[in-house]
């Protein structure tokens, strides 16, 4: 890579993860206004460079599916924030007309296969994915993104074992955050060393260092490489969660010196530091990315606010495929049961 | 008309759907080389080849789980579950994930895949390889559910199901597997429609899987004692046809529901609760009841055979709807 190109590739990442960081503060905004749909917002804060760096290193083509705290992988993948946010907020402009929300966001067109709310939920979907590239998009890779809650997760281990056995274009990854939910990673799990599960299996497998973006990057054009032979593929991001576990969680089972410790990692300032320091641009030029970000989310987040409710009507479609069959209102049941005229 | 077994047409349906259609893929526990527990697959692994009849580890989830991933991008795959009873370690594939996808994503992806399981008793299996479960499935939305009785439906629901854009539950009975019938090659009835059986103008038992047999042989002993029951087959439970049933009951005035799942919260519940709904006008007695006693399946044939309803039961329970 040249020094140029190194440096645009440096501007594009560092506008991504504040693109993450700013959408999640506007998110958790929303959430104290009340805007957004149900109380379960996960903020992916402290672990953008993992969404990132991994997603700069896949292609158009190549399906995913990522865990509840998944805002940042999904808008690293190319997403609207307007969207996003209108689905946050359950309303009908959002990616899934204000059906599934945070926790269930989903775009067949960006090869979002879906966010999950049940840990590990959508891994073994990456297998199925992957099975489908095998046998008719040779070249397309499926990524599984979760955290290590999830290393904690049998699913997990059917998950890794059968894409080594077929050989299937899959790649684990693992956003290590310390936490799953108020619990420590080494309260939860009798070994720290991941990358010999995956091994064992007969995975490739990597660690990497969450507050650097270019190694998250390079990691992972590295391990896609061989997935897209048929090589699956493990990779272990360590980052740590600035925040609570949801937004109202305020963590009181970590102290403050470990939080403070926790959020030096930061691939924000870590980048920023190092695009100063290279000379690509100057203090004044990041702020200015930072001030346009800020823009764009702002205006994401007055979408939000404004956009119409899903109609009522709605709530019934969606549930099977229109032309076969819907459910019939409970309502309804009751009125032609009473012989009454419906409503 | 050619006569065939519940097994071969089974496999007729999916051989002729994977002829069809390149994206069905076949996977599960012994589906390849062995040709399937129950032997529905035999063969398939020869003509299809490796890519498309895939044995998987004992890894239940992750059979749904990567049934589910095809689904959603392409294939269109025939997860088999060997024994219902294991669909317990495959439950979150199932119902919070391929149960809900099309909902949760504002109708983007659809999970176009069949889940096909058999259940019931009849081979001393004992509580873990005997049990009915359709009633959990039933429960949940966003999953269709087929329970066939006959060769032809074995055959056409099987192929209808591979059209679907949505997860089908396709549910077979370990007892019906050898046995044999005319395989109708016309289409049968519609997907949701329940068919009549036989007809009856003085009660209706109401039906589906093996226990639409015991009901047909109990309707013509319950004949020659001047008692004419009419009975349906109900062939899915989602959808479920209940024009079909109240109509029978709005001519017979008594209603019988016989299930071989067991009886509480189950699907007799439900179809009971809809006739009371539905033809409450027209009910002349409490609509009953005859299903699977609430109990494990217990190993010992003779306890295996009383733990579910039988045909003596259908008849005397049939009697006594009918006062005599």
């Amino acid at each position: 890579m040249t020094d140029q190109q190194e440096k645009q590739q440096a501007l594009r990442f560092f506008r991504q993860l504040v693109r993450v960081r700013i959408f999640e503060e506007r998110v958790s905004e929303l959430f104290v206004q009340g805007g957004t749909a149900g109380s379960m917002l996960h903020l992916s804060i402290g672990e953008e460079a993992g969404a990132v760096g991994v997603m700069g290193a896949m292609r158009e083509g190549d399906g995913f599916t990522t865990h509840h705290r998944g805002h940042g992988i999904f808008l690293a993948r190319g997403a609207d924030p307007k969207k996003m946010m209108a689905e946050i907020a359950g309303k009908s402009t959002g990616y899934c007309r204000g059906k599934g929300g945070s926790m269930h966001i989903a775009d067949r067109g960006l090869g979002h296969l879906g966010a999950n709310a049940i840990v590990g939920g959508g891994i073994s979907h990456v297998v199925g994915a992957g099975l489908t590239y095998q046998m008719k998009h040779h070249g397309n890779a499926a990524v599984a993104f979760f955290g290590d809650g999830a290393m904690q997760q049998g699913v997990l281990y059917e998950s890794m074992n059968l894409s080594a056995l077929w050989k299937l274009p899959v790649m684990f990854v693992c956003v290590n955050n310390e936490y799953g939910m108020g619990t420590r990673l080494d309260h939860a799990s009798a070994s720290l060393e991941f990358e010999k599960r995956a091994e064992t299996f007969g995975l490739l497998a990597a660690e990497v260092d969450g507050i650097d973006v270019f190694e998250v990057y390079n990691q992972s054009k590295n391990l896609l490489e061989d997935v897209r032979k048929g090589n699956p593929a493990f990779l272990k991001v360590n980052s740590y969660r600035f925040h609570g576990h949801a937004r109202m969680d305020k963590s009181p089972y970590r102290d403050q010196q470990e939080e403070e410790e926790g959020r030096k990692k930061d691939a924000i300032a870590f980048l920023r530091d190092r695009i100063v320091k290279s000379g690509w641009y100057q203090e004044t030029e990041c702020d200015a990315i930072v001030e346009e970000v800020k823009q764009e989310m702002d205006e994401a987040l007055n979408h939000a606010r404004n956009a119409a409710d899903p109609g009522a009507d709605e709530m019934y479609e969606d549930v099977f495929d229109p032309q076969t069959t819907k459910p019939f209102p409970v309502d309804s049941r009751i009125r032609e049961s009473l012989h009454l005229p419906q409503a | 008309m050619t006569e065939t077994t519940y097994r071969e047409a089974l496999r007729q349906a999916l051989t002729d759907s994977m002829r069809r259609d390149p994206s069905i893929v076949i996977l599960g526990e012994e589906v390849g080389k062995y040709g399937g527990a129950y032997g529905v697959t035999k063969g398939m692994l020869e003509e299809f080849g490796e890519a498309r009849v895939r044995d998987t580890p004992i890894s239940e989830e992750v059979i749904v789980g990567t049934a589910v991933g095809a689904a959603m991008t392409g294939l269109r795959p025939v997860a088999e579950l060997m024994y219902v009873d294991f669909v317990t370690l495959a439950m979150d594939q199932l119902v919070n994930q391929a149960a809900k996808i099309r909902y949760m994503f504002g109708g983007q992806i659809g999970v176009p895949m069949v889940l096909r399981s058999q259940g019931g008793t009849g081979r001393s299996g004992a509580a873990q390889h005997s049990q009915s479960l359709e009633a959990w499935m039933m429960h949940t939305p966003g999953l269709h559910l087929a329970m066939p009785s006959t060769v032809t439906d074995a055959y056409h629901l099987l192929m209808h199901a591979l059209t679907l854009h949505d997860p089908v539950v396709f549910l077979e009975h370990k007892g019906l597997y050898t046995m044999k019938g005319e395989l109708k090659p016309e289409r049968a009835l519609p997907w949701g429609k329940a068919e009549v059986r036989r007809k009856g103008g003085d009660c209706t038992l109401v039906s589906y899987s093996r226990m639409v047999h015991f009901c047909l042989d109990a309707a013509d002993s319950l004949s020659k004692e001047g008692i004419e029951a009419e009975v349906i087959d109900l062939r899915t439970l989602h959808p479920l046809d209940m024009d079909t049933v109240s109509e029978s009951v709005s001519r017979t005035g008594k209603a019988m529901v016989v299930t071989e799942d067991c009886l509480t919260a189950g699907v007799s519940a439900e179809i009971s609760a809809r006739i009371m709904e539905e033809a409450f006008d027209f009910l002349e007695e409490p609509v009953l009841r005859l299903s699977g006693e609430d109990i494990p399946i217990p190993v010992s044939p003779e306890l295996e055979k009383g733990s579910v309803p039988s045909v003596d039961r259908i008849i005397s329970t049939a009697k006594m709807l009918m006062r005599r």
